[in-house]
């Protein structure tokens, strides 16, 4: 049972690393910073535990701070460029937050043990939940909420106001300004709860595994987490949700038995489901149908 | 006091004088045709009043203060709305949310209710919205996706956007492309309809029967320069104007 709840993490916090990515796709924007906000949020709710001795839910909660300020610092000036300039520009930053973390030495004795990040040994020993008694089951459960809490923030800011002007910004830039839209604040301010998810996303994936190091953070993870809401749809949160569903549990769990070929039809069940739902495997009609069944 | 008033205004692009050393007055109220042949420079004008581009040279006066630097966005808080000559409505958002959207005048900015306004329900603007999808026509088609509109009815909406920043100038870039006989005319009567409501209008078009029918005057523009400035009747029977833009068969 153990092995599902460990799935159901994964899947937990890859939901919330896409749905970082989610909210500034809505805007347009393409961007590939996503696992650096999420390193930046796994660092530094990890040194809260472990070294400072926080508990977790304060240590998640500067992980979101932190993770969204560095969000809207990077944004202003990388939201200034748009499209592949956009797209180079946060993966250069993705990449030198990695880089970063390759080289940060921090350790303090603990009881006798060295504890803290290392270089690229990584930050080991992140012991939270085993020290805090906590079964997987109740890790799984804690994460879900989060995500749970998360998409439904989301789920209310795409009915509201400014979902809208979110979307309108992502349809067409040239009438949104015309129609008073501040297209600077706009992004800025879906890059900054992006930031924000993907913080926390770290935090808890540094206490689940245990054992984080740069690796853990790199441009295949940036990927990852901008194809979710793109191979998902970009109609609901729901989307980001069953394409994380499809690719962690289905392709990667799922398709484990076959091996090394498992590779091979990876890359090749993408192109199908993308082909297959082009809007999405949650499109705007599979919505409505969805609506439709739970209505009655 | 002009509404608007273009002093000298000039936009190059490279070799090309898009707009010419152009001096222009709204006044506050009036229905004010900017006609024109195809690249003549009537667009390019919308485009420097809201802020598309910069002025190469000249000054755009709004209320008798100078709009340089004014960002586009902050220009609809001033008081100046426009359309598109090619529609450009967020086609997958709803009429509904195309409208909400656009509600950015400056009440709409108030730092009172910020997080109400933003992430709050739709309740407090109902009654707004309502008013514009009767004013549009549209009161049936509310929750339909503005791309699945009508081309009619997508001019229909792009106007009431235009119209929900509650503006002080609105700029009409040929609204009546496109539109029949029947639609031209309700278009006349919409136009009326927000000058009584004490709106300044700068319309833009080739549709004569609209222009000459509507307007308190006329400014016709040529290689990006005006060539003539009048009432319709004046600019009816001015020969440059004839000879340049609405040669012999004027109705």
């Amino acid at each position: 049972m153990d092995f599902y709840y460990g799935l159901a993490q994964i899947i937990g916090v890859h939901t919330l690393l896409g749905l970082s990515a989610y909210i500034v796709l809505l805007t347009g924007q393409v961007s590939l910073a996503q696992a650096g906000f999420q390193a930046i949020g796994a660092y530094t709710a990890a040194m809260l535990t472990v070294l400072a001795g926080w508990a977790l839910v304060p240590a998640l909660a500067a992980s979101a701070l932190l993770g969204a300020l560095v969000a809207c610092a990077v944004g202003f000036p990388a939201l200034r460029v748009r499209g592949l300039i956009l797209v180079v520009a946060t993966l250069a930053f993705g990449e030198g937050v990695r880089l970063f973390f390759f080289n940060f030495d921090y350790q303090v004795a603990r009881g006798g043990v060295r504890v803290g990040p290392l270089g690229g040994e990584g930050f080991r020993q992140i012991r939270y939940f085993p020290e805090h008694g906590w079964t997987t089951l109740e890790v799984m459960l804690f994460i879900w909420a989060i995500v749970a809490a998360v998409m439904a923030a989301l789920w209310w800011f795409d009915r509201s106001r400014y979902g809208a002007v979110l979307r309108a910004v992502g349809e067409d830039e040239l009438a949104a300004q015309s129609v008073g839209i501040n297209l600077m604040a706009i992004k800025v301010s879906a890059m900054t709860v992006g930031g924000a998810i993907a913080g926390v996303a770290g935090g808890l994936f540094a206490h689940y595994t245990t054992h984080i190091e740069h690796t853990n953070f790199n441009i295949l993870v940036a990927t990852f987490a901008l194809a979710y809401p793109i191979v998902g749809g970009l109609a609901s949160v729901f989307g980001t949700l069953a394409a994380v569903v499809f690719v962690q549990g289905f392709l990667i769990e799922g398709l484990r038995f076959l091996g090394d070929w498992r590779n091979l039809l990876f890359g090749a069940l993408i192109v199908l489901s993308m082909n297959l739902r082009p809007h999405g495997l949650l499109d705007a009609q599979a919505l409505a149908r969805l609506k439709r069944l739970l209505g009655r | 006091m002009s509404m608007l008033e273009l002093k000298n205004a000039s936009r190059h692009f490279g070799g090309v004088r898009a707009v010419d050393a152009l001096d222009l007055a709204v006044d506050e109220g009036a229905i004010f045709g900017l006609i024109g042949p195809n690249g003549s420079g009537k667009s390019t004008t919308v485009n420097l009043v809201t802020g598309l581009f910069p002025l190469t040279t000249g000054q755009i006066l709004f209320r008798g203060a100078d709009l340089a630097g004014v960002p586009v966005h902050r220009r609809l808080g001033l008081g100046i709305a426009r359309t598109f000559q090619n529609i450009r409505l967020f086609g997958h958002l709803t009429v509904w949310q195309n409208l909400w959207v656009a509600q950015n005048s400056p009440e709409d900015h108030a730092r009172k209710g910020f997080f109400r306004r933003w992430l709050g329900g739709s309740s407090g603007v109902r009654a707004e919205i309502g008013e514009l999808l009767e004013f549009a026509g549209l009161a049936a088609r509310q929750d339909e996706l503005a791309g699945n509109l009508a081309f009619g009815e997508q001019r229909r909406l792009e106007l009431a956007r235009a119209v929900a920043a509650r503006p002080k100038l609105l700029l009409l870039d040929e609204p009546a492309a496109g539109m029949n006989t029947e639609e031209i005319g309700q278009l006349r009567e919409r136009i009326l309809e927000l000058r009584g409501r004490g709106v300044t209008i700068l319309l833009v078009e080739h549709v004569m029967e609209l222009v000459m029918g509507v307007t308190d005057r006329i400014a016709v523009l040529n290689f990006g320069q005006k060539i003539a400035e009048g009432t319709p009747a004046e600019i009816q029977a001015d020969p440059a104007v004839r000879k340049a833009y609405l040669g012999g068969d004027v109705k």
